[in-house]
C-alpha cells in the first residue's frame, strides 16, 4: 500500500448543537482515488468540509504530508494543494467558463496544455469558453466544477458526489474522465452514492457510519464480498446501481 | 397581587427593585414632590417613553427587528388626536374618534409594512421601515394644510384637561388640583396600565414564541409556528402602543409636530433608551427612559459646568460642550452593544445571581 | 438565467423617451434628464460600496451616510485651503481646487472606512441585529465628532465661479455642476466596470457575492478582499459627499442621513448586492425623481417609495437578484 497523503486521527466536528464526525480515523493513501462510502446523514460531506477547513474540527488531527491542518483556515488549507468539488458544484454562475478557471488557476493564468488536456475530456468546456456558466446544464456545471479543480496540478482533490442527478450518458464520461485523471499522480478523495462508479474508480474504500468509518480496505475486496456490502451499506445502495 | 400584577415576570435584582420602586414612587407621586412647572413636565415625558421604548422593546428585544418607523407611529397618534381636536368641536368624542381613526391607520400600515418586509431578513426590515418612516415625515411636513407642517398644530383640549381648569377649590396637600394634575395622571395612569399590559404580552405563551423565534426563527418554524404571522402580529401590537404614547403626549403637549413626533432624532433617542435600558427585559425601558430623559434636561448643565472647568484645555471643552451630551449616550449605547447585550438591567440582574 | 437581462435597460429609456412625449418641451426634457441622470449618477456613486459590502459579507452598514458627511467637509476645508484656485476666475485654476477637494475627501471617507471596518463592523459579522444596531451607534458617537470638530453650524461650502450657472445650448440650458456630476459619475462606473470584469481582482468580487465560502475553498482570503472593497466604497462614497455638498454648497452633518434614505430604496430596486442593478436602480430614482417633479410635483415627494414597491412588487429580489448558494 502507498505511503499516506492525508490521515484523519480521532476527528471530532460540532455543528452547532449537533456532534457530526465522532472520532473519525482515516488514512487516503497517495497517487489513489479513495471512495468514501455511507449512508445519507453519515457524515460524509462533513468529512470532506472539516479536512478542508469549512468546518473547524473540536478535536483530533488532521495531518496533511507533514503537518497539521486540523486548525488552520480554509484558505491556507487549500493553498497547500488541495481542491474542492462541493456537491452543490458551488460554480459562479454569473462568471462565464473562462472567469471561473481563471480563478482557479492560482499561479497566474491557466497553462494551455492543462486546459486542452482538460477539453480533451470535457469538451463542453471549450465549446461554451465565453458562457456564463450558469447557463450550463447539470453535468456541464459538474465538468466545469471539476476542471477547476484540476485546473493546476494538485496533491489531493476532494470531490462531493460528483455522479448525483446527472444521466447516465454524462456519468459514464465523468468516469472516464476520473480514470483519465488517476493515470497523473493527483490523489483524490471521493464521497459517492453510485455504487456502480465506486467500484470502477476506487482503489482504496472507507466506509462510515454514524460519524465514526467502520470498514476501511481495498475496493476490489469490498466489489467482491457482496456479503459485507450488504452488511456495510446495507440496501441502499442496490437502488443506485 | 404585585407578583400578578407584573405577570410573575418580577425584576429579580434588589438594586433593580429598588429603582424601579424609586422611579414608580417618584412618577407616582411627582406633582407632590415636585411642583414646579419643568420637572412635572420630565415626569410626564418619562411615563410616555416608557410606554413607547417599551412598545420598541417589544418588537427589538422580544422579537428581534429592528423598526426605524417607530416614530411614525408616536406621531400617527399625536397627529390623529391633534387634527381631531383642531377640526372638531373640542371634548372627549374627538379625542375618542382621533385616538380610534390614528390607532386603525397605524394599524394598516404596520400589517402593510410588515407583510412587505418581515419575511426577508432584519435588515431589509430595518430598511424598508426607515425609507417608509422618511417619506411619512416629509409628508407630515408638506402637508401643511392638514399636519400643519413644520410649525405642527396647536390644539385646544377638553376643560378638564385646561391648564386654568380647577377640580378642587382648594389646594390639596399644598398641591394645586387642576386641569394639569388631571391630565398628568391621566398620561400615568394609561401609560402604567398599559405597560402592565405589555409585560403580561411578553410574559403569555404569545411573547414565549416571540421569544424562541428570535432565538431560532428556522426550528420554531419547524415547530410549526408560522413566524411571518407572529412577527406581524408583535410589530401591529407595537405600533398600536406607540400611537397610544404619541397620543398621550400630545394631550400632555396640547400641540403635535414634527420636532416631538416624528423627527429622525427622537428614533435614535429611542434606540439609546432600550439598549441602555437593557433589551429584551420591559423594565429596561422604565430604567432607559428615565435615565435619558433626566439626562436630556439635566445632564447639560453638569456638562456645561465640567466643560468650563476644563477651559483653556484643548479640545477637551469640546467633547464635554453641554450639546455633547449625545456623544456621551452614544458611546455608551456601543458600549452596550458590544459588552452588555441586556443593558443596565441585564447588568443588575447578573450581579444578583453571583 | 440569460446572459443580461436587457428589460430594466429597456425600461429605462421607455421612461426616458415616455417622459419626452408627456413633457413635449424637448428643451425641458433634456434639461430634466441631465439632471436626472446627475442625480442618479450622484446616488450610484454613493451607494456601489454598500450594496457591494453587503454583497459580499452579508453587512448593512448603517452609517454608511457618514462617510458622505465627512467627504463633504473636507472637501469643504480643503476647498478654503485652496481659496486662490477656488476663487480664480478660469475653470482650469477652479478644476485645482476641486480636484484635489475630492481626491482629499475620498482619501478622508477611505481612512475612516478602514477604522470603522476595524472597530464597528469586525465584531458583528454575521449578526445583523448587532450590525444594525452598532453601525446605527457608530454613526450617532461620529456625527457628535463631527460637531466636535467642525462645529454645530451649517458649514458653507461655495462652488468655484466658472462651476455656477448653466449652459445655453440653443434653448437648452443646462447646469455646468451637474455636468461634472455626470462626468465623474459616468469615469466611476466605467472604472468599476473595468475591474469588475478585466481583473482578477474584480472576478474575486463577483465571485464572492455569488458563494464566498467557494471562494475561500479556492485559496483566496474573502476577508481581506471584503476590507478593500469596504474603504474602496467608503472612499467613493466620500467623494459622492464631496459633490453633493459641492451642488447644495452648504454641509450639515445631516447631509450624509439624508442620503442614506435614497441609497437605501436606489438598492433595495436594484437588487441587494448587484452592482448593475445598483446602477440601473440610482438612474431609475435619479431620472424618475425629476419628471415627476416637472409633471406631477404634488405626487413628487412619494415617487420614490412609489417607484421602490412597483419594483418590489414586479420583481420581489429587485431588478437584478443576486444568485446566492
Amino acid at each position: 500500500m502507498a505511503e499516506s497523503l492525508l490521515t484523519l486521527s480521532g476527528v471530532h466536528t460540532h455543528i452547532g448543537h449537533y456532534h457530526i464526525l465522532q472520532g473519525v480515523d482515516l488514512v487516503v493513501p497517495r497517487g489513489e482515488l479513495t471512495m468514501l462510502l455511507g449512508r445519507n446523514g453519515a457524515g460524509k460531506t462533513t468529512a470532506l468540509r472539516t479536512i478542508l477547513g469549512l468546518w473547524r474540527a473540536s478535536a483530533g488531527t488532521i495531518r496533511f504530508e507533514s503537518g497539521n491542518i486540523a486548525q488552520r483556515d480554509t484558505p491556507a488549507i487549500a493553498n497547500l494543494g488541495i481542491a474542492y468539488v462541493p456537491e452543490s458544484m458551488g460554480i459562479f454562475a454569473g462568471l462565464t467558463v473562462r472567469e471561473n478557471l481563471v480563478l482557479a488557476a492560482r499561479r497566474g493564468p491557466p497553462d494551455e496544455k492543462r486546459l486542452d488536456w482538460i477539453f480533451r475530456f470535457f469538451p463542453p468546456m471549450k465549446k461554451f469558453w465565453q458562457l456564463p456558466a450558469g447557463l450550463l446544464s447539470g453535468g456541464q456545471k459538474q465538468m466545469l466544477s471539476i476542471s477547476r479543480a484540476i485546473i493546476e496540478p494538485r496533491k489531493l482533490v476532494l470531490i462531493d458526489e460528483p455522479t448525483k442527478g446527472l444521466a447516465p450518458a454524462i456519468i459514464n464520461n465523468l468516469i472516464e474522465a476520473f480514470a483519465e485523471l488517476k493515470q497523473t499522480d493527483t490523489t483524490i478523495l471521493m464521497v459517492e452514492q453510485n455504487f456502480h462508479a465506486a467500484k470502477s474508480l476506487g482503489d482504496s474504500v472507507a466506509v462510515m457510519d454514524a460519524g465514526r468509518i467502520v470498514h476501511a480496505g481495498r475496493m476490489a475486496d469490498l466489489a467482491a464480498d457482496a456479503a459485507l456490502q450488504t452488511r456495510l451499506l446495507g440496501l441502499s445502495l442496490e437502488a443506485h446501481q | 397581587m404585585i407578583s400578578s400584577l407584573l405577570s410573575k415576570d418580577l425584576p429579580r435584582s434588589r438594586i433593580l427593585t429598588a429603582m424601579l420602586a424609586a422611579i414608580f414612587a417618584a412618577l407616582a407621586l411627582a406633582p407632590f414632590i415636585f411642583p414646579g412647572t419643568r420637572p412635572l413636565d420630565v415626569a410626564a415625558k418619562v411615563c410616555v417613553f416608557v410606554l413607547l421604548v417599551a412598545s420598541y422593546d417589544l418588537l427589538l428585544g422580544y422579537t428581534g427587528i429592528v423598526s426605524f418607523a417607530h416614530t411614525m407611529f408616536f406621531g400617527i397618534g399625536g397627529y390623529g388626536i391633534a387634527i381631531a381636536l383642531s377640526r372638531m368641536e373640542v371634548g372627549w368624542s374627538a379625542i375618542a374618534l382621533g385616538t380610534a381613526a390614528a390607532v386603525a391607520l397605524s394599524l394598516v400600515l404596520s400589517f402593510l409594512v410588515g407583510l412587505f418586509s418581515l419575511r426577508v431578513k432584519a435588515i431589509f426590515f430595518a430598511m424598508i421601515t426607515l425609507a417608509v418612516a422618511s417619506f411619512f415625515a416629509i409628508l407630515a411636513s408638506q402637508l401643511s394644510d392638514i399636519t400643519g407642517g413644520e410649525d405642527g398644530i396647536t390644539f385646544k383640549v377638553p376643560e378638564l384637561l385646561r391648564p386654568a381648569y380647577r377640580l378642587l377649590e382648594e389646594p390639596f396637600l399644598g398641591v394645586t388640583v387642576g386641569g394639569r394634575f388631571v391630565t398628568y395622571y391621566l398620561v400615568f395612569g394609561t401609560s402604567l396600565l398599559l405597560f402592565l399590559a405589555l409585560l403580561r404580552v411578553v410574559n403569555s405563551p404569545f411573547g414565549r414564541v416571540l421569544l424562541a423565534i428570535r432565538e431560532n426563527d428556522f426550528r420554531a418554524e419547524a415547530l410549526g409556528y408560522r413566524t411571518v404571522i407572529y412577527r406581524t402580529i408583535a410589530n401591529c401590537l407595537g405600533a398600536v402602543v406607540a400611537t397610544l404614547a404619541g397620543v398621550l403626549y400630545a394631550l400632555w403637549l396640547r400641540y403635535t409636530g414634527p420636532n416631538t413626533t416624528l423627527d429622525f432624532g427622537i428614533m435614535i433617542d429611542i434606540l439609546l433608551m432600550v439598549v441602555i435600558g437593557g433589551m429584551g427585559t420591559m423594565y429596561g425601558a422604565v430604567i432607559g427612559a428615565a435615565i435619558f430623559v433626566v439626562a436630556q434636561n439635566y445632564l447639560q448643565e453638569a456638562m456645561k459646568a465640567f466643560s468650563e472647568a476644563l477651559r483653556g484645555v484643548p479640545l477637551l471643552p469640546d467633547l464635554f460642550h453641554p450639546d455633547r451630551w449625545l456623544l456621551w449616550l452614544g458611546v455608551l449605547f456601543v458600549l452596550s452593544v458590544y459588552y452588555f447585550p441586556h443593558g443596565i438591567v441585564g447588568q443588575l440582574r447578573a450581579g444578583t445571581k453571583k | 438565467m440569460k446572459r443580461i437581462d436587457w428589460i430594466p435597460p429597456a425600461l429605462l429609456l421607455a421612461i426616458v423617451l415616455g417622459a419626452l412625449a408627456m413633457i413635449g418641451s424637448p428643451s425641458t426634457w433634456v434639461t430634466l434628464t441631465v439632471a436626472g441622470l446627475a442625480m442618479g449618477l450622484l446616488i450610484f456613486i454613493m451607494a456601489s460600496g454598500l450594496t457591494l459590502v453587503f454583497g459580499l459579507m452579508d453587512v448593512m452598514n448603517f452609517a454608511h451616510g457618514l462617510f458622505i458627511a465627512i467627504g463633504a467637509y473636507v472637501a469643504a476645508s480643503t476647498i478654503r485651503l485652496f481659496a486662490g484656485a477656488a476663487g480664480a476666475d478660469s475653470f482650469l485654476a477652479n478644476l485645482g481646487a476641486i480636484v484635489p477637494a475630492m481626491l482629499a475627501a475620498a482619501a478622508a471617507a477611505g481612512l475612516l472606512g478602514l477604522a470603522f471596518e476595524r472597530i464597528i463592523i469586525k465584531p458583528v459579522y454575521g449578526q445583523h441585529l448587532k450590525q444594525i444596531l452598532i453601525t446605527t451607534g457608530g454613526m450617532i458617537v461620529a456625527e457628535q465628532l463631527i460637531h466636535v470638530f467642525w462645529g454645530p453650524d451649517l458649514l458653507p461650502l461655495p462652488r468655484p465661479a466658472t462651476l455656477r450657472g448653466s449652459f445655453l445650448v440653443g434653448d437648452v440650458a443646462i447646469e455646468k455642476f451637474r455636468l461634472i456630476a455626470v462626468v465623474v459619475g459616468l469615469a466611476v462606473f466605467a472604472a468599476m466596470l473595468l475591474l469588475l470584469n478585466r481583473t482578477k481582482i474584480g472576478l474575486l468580487i463577483r465571485a464572492g457575492v455569488e458563494n464566498k465560502e467557494m471562494v475561500e475553498a479556492m485559496g483566496y482570503r474573502i476577508r481581506r478582499l471584503f476590507v478593500g472593497v469596504f474603504v474602496a466604497g467608503s472612499a467613493l462614497a466620500g467623494l459622492g459627499g464631496a459633490l453633493w455638498g459641492m451642488y447644495q454648497e452648504s454641509v450639515t452633518v445631516h447631509i450624509g442621513a439624508s442620503m442614506m434614505v435614497l441609497i437605501f430604496i436606489v438598492i433595495i430596486i436594484g437588487g441587494l448586492g448587484s452592482i448593475g442593478g445598483c446602477f440601473a436602480g440610482a438612474l431609475l430614482v435619479g431620472l424618475v425623481a425629476n419628471y415627476v417633479g416637472f409633471l406631477a410635483p404634488k405626487i413628487a415627494l412619494g415617487s420614490n417609495i412609489l417607484l421602490m414597491v412597483l419594483v418590489l412588487l414586479w420583481r420581489p429580489q429587485g431588478l437584478y437578484p443576486v444568485s446566492k448558494q
